[in-house]
């Protein structure tokens, strides 16, 4: 057998992979659901946060800040485990699933807050001034001008956080979720070969690589003629 | 004629330690274009900021075309569309187009219809002589004419008052005259108007009243041809002597 031989045989080996492909799918569906979810609850929610703080109540914006730098602190995994582990001391019982959805959506409401928060008052003030002298509301003024400007800010630093956190949603094999690297590290144990995590590898690749492009995109639409 | 359009009283501003403006009146016509001079740092901005309580001033009483700015019960939107402002960085949204920046608070605030506002809106880029511009966003025109944008987006209120300040400023030298143009087809409309700007040769052929401040306070003011021949004032004769010198 030739090196190469053994090689394959060991990390591409067919007919493991054909055997737990359908695991490894089920576990891609599960990934899927969990990433969205996570995007969608952790954007709106630092989108709100940040919004909230543009009002400048100050008792609430130090509580934003201390909430913000807690998650941005602590790592994720730190909180699946305190979140699952911890909960069900107080009579709730979350599923490793809510658990994860939960902290990596708690993770990226904290960073998307601070990057919303940066494009806001990256906005100059006389934009601001200008809208106001014109009789536009606080709200309108946020919602018009500063807002559109703020977004064009944050795509690419929004994209690269997004795409960091929704990947540790392989974290959530430590709560028992089947998703991709739960589902490949269990078929790697119970075939003894690696192929499926390389499977695992490919399944990550093809579900993020689109993701890297449409934010692509979007970065490139978003930007105005100079 | 009518009382004054814009009534300031004991206008008074502190910036933390600062004390930027100390007890200033302001009275003006309708009609009427005043124009403030007076060195850097002088209180002109916050004067005219006061107006339409873009800054809160920490003393005194402003009232526009009847209204009493500074009363907590004026709803300050509905005021500030009778007060239009220019400022000396244009301040135009990047991205809209010319025709957006006009009509945002037409739409907005003004309540227009689309239709309406791209109409008033047209007009309005019209009377600054940039109908033609309409689709262009601001990175694609000049200086000049992004001012005269703005002040497009100001008119097509129909305010009964203008600030200018420092509309110019910012300007290369070949870029002004379209604007002082502007504003002198405005002036001719008129528009009542309040300027603070280092033209001088615009306040000696347009304005009505010239007013010199330092330190916050007015020193003196009077028609242009007065302050600017025989100031009575040592400050105002100084810093007049040392604007005329170049």
């Amino acid at each position: 057998m030739s090196s190469w031989e053994r090689f394959a045989e060991t990390f591409l080996n067919t007919k493991v992979m054909l055997k737990y492909l359908p695991d490894i799918l089920s576990g891609v569906v599960v990934t899927i659901e969990l990433a969205a979810l996570v995007v969608v609850t952790g954007i709106a929610a630092g989108l709100a946060l940040a919004l909230l703080r543009s009002l400048g109540i100050r008792p609430l914006n130090w509580l934003i800040v201390v909430v913000v730098d807690l998650f941005r602190s602590l790592p994720p995994l730190v909180v699946i485990v305190l979140i699952y582990f911890g909960l069900p001391s107080v009579d709730l019982s979350p599923s490793g699933f809510v658990s994860t959805w939960l902290s990596l959506a708690f993770v990226l409401m904290a960073f998307s807050e601070e990057i919303f928060w940066a494009g806001i008052t990256a906005v100059a003030r006389g934009q601001w001034e200008a809208a106001r002298s014109t009789g536009l509301s606080f709200g309108q003024t946020l919602m018009s001008v500063v807002l559109p400007q703020a977004f064009r800010l944050t795509i690419p630093p929004l994209t690269n956080r997004t795409i960091a956190i929704t990947k540790g949603t392989a974290l959530g094999t430590v709560v028992a979720v089947t998703e991709i690297l739960g589902q490949a590290s269990s078929a790697m144990s119970n075939s003894y070969n690696p192929s499926p995590l390389l499977m695992g590898a490919l399944a990550y690749i093809v579900l993020f690589f689109p993701v890297v492009v449409v934010a692509r995109w979007v970065e490139t639409r978003l930007a105005w003629k100079r | 004629m009518n009382g004054p359009i814009v009534d300031a009283r004991g206008l008074h501003k502190h910036f933390g330690a600062l004390h930027v403006l100390r007890g200033v009146d302001l009275k003006v016509a309708e009609r009427e274009l005043v124009f403030v001079i007076g060195p850097s740092g002088s209180g002109k901005s916050t004067l005219l900021r006061c107006l339409n309580r873009l800054e809160e001033p920490s003393a005194g009483r402003v009232v526009v075309d009847g209204i009493d700015m500074l009363d907590p019960r004026t709803d300050i939107n509905h005021a500030r569309q009778r007060i239009g402002m220019v400022f000396q960085s244009f301040n135009l949204y990047p991205h809209m187009t010319a025709l957006g920046n006009v009509t945002l608070a037409l739409r907005k605030v003004a309540g227009k219809s689309r239709a309406e506002a791209d109409a008033l809106g047209r007009a309005a880029l019209e009377r600054v002589g940039l109908g033609d511009r309409a689709g262009h966003t601001p990175g694609q025109l000049s200086g000049g004419q992004q001012q005269r944008v703005a002040i497009a987006r100001a008119i097509a209120l129909e305010p009964r008052v203008m600030l200018f300040d420092e509309p110019t400023s910012a300007l290369d030298p070949e870029l002004v005259g379209s604007v002082l143009e502007v504003m002198r087809s405005l002036r001719e409309s008129g528009m009542t108007m309040i300027v603070v700007s280092h033209e001088m040769g615009f306040a000696r052929n347009a304005a009505d009243r010239v007013v010199f401040m330092d330190e916050g306070a007015i020193v003196e003011e009077g028609p242009p041809a007065a302050i600017f021949a025989k100031p009575t004032h040592e400050r105002t004769r100084a810093f007049i002597s040392q604007i005329q010198r170049h």
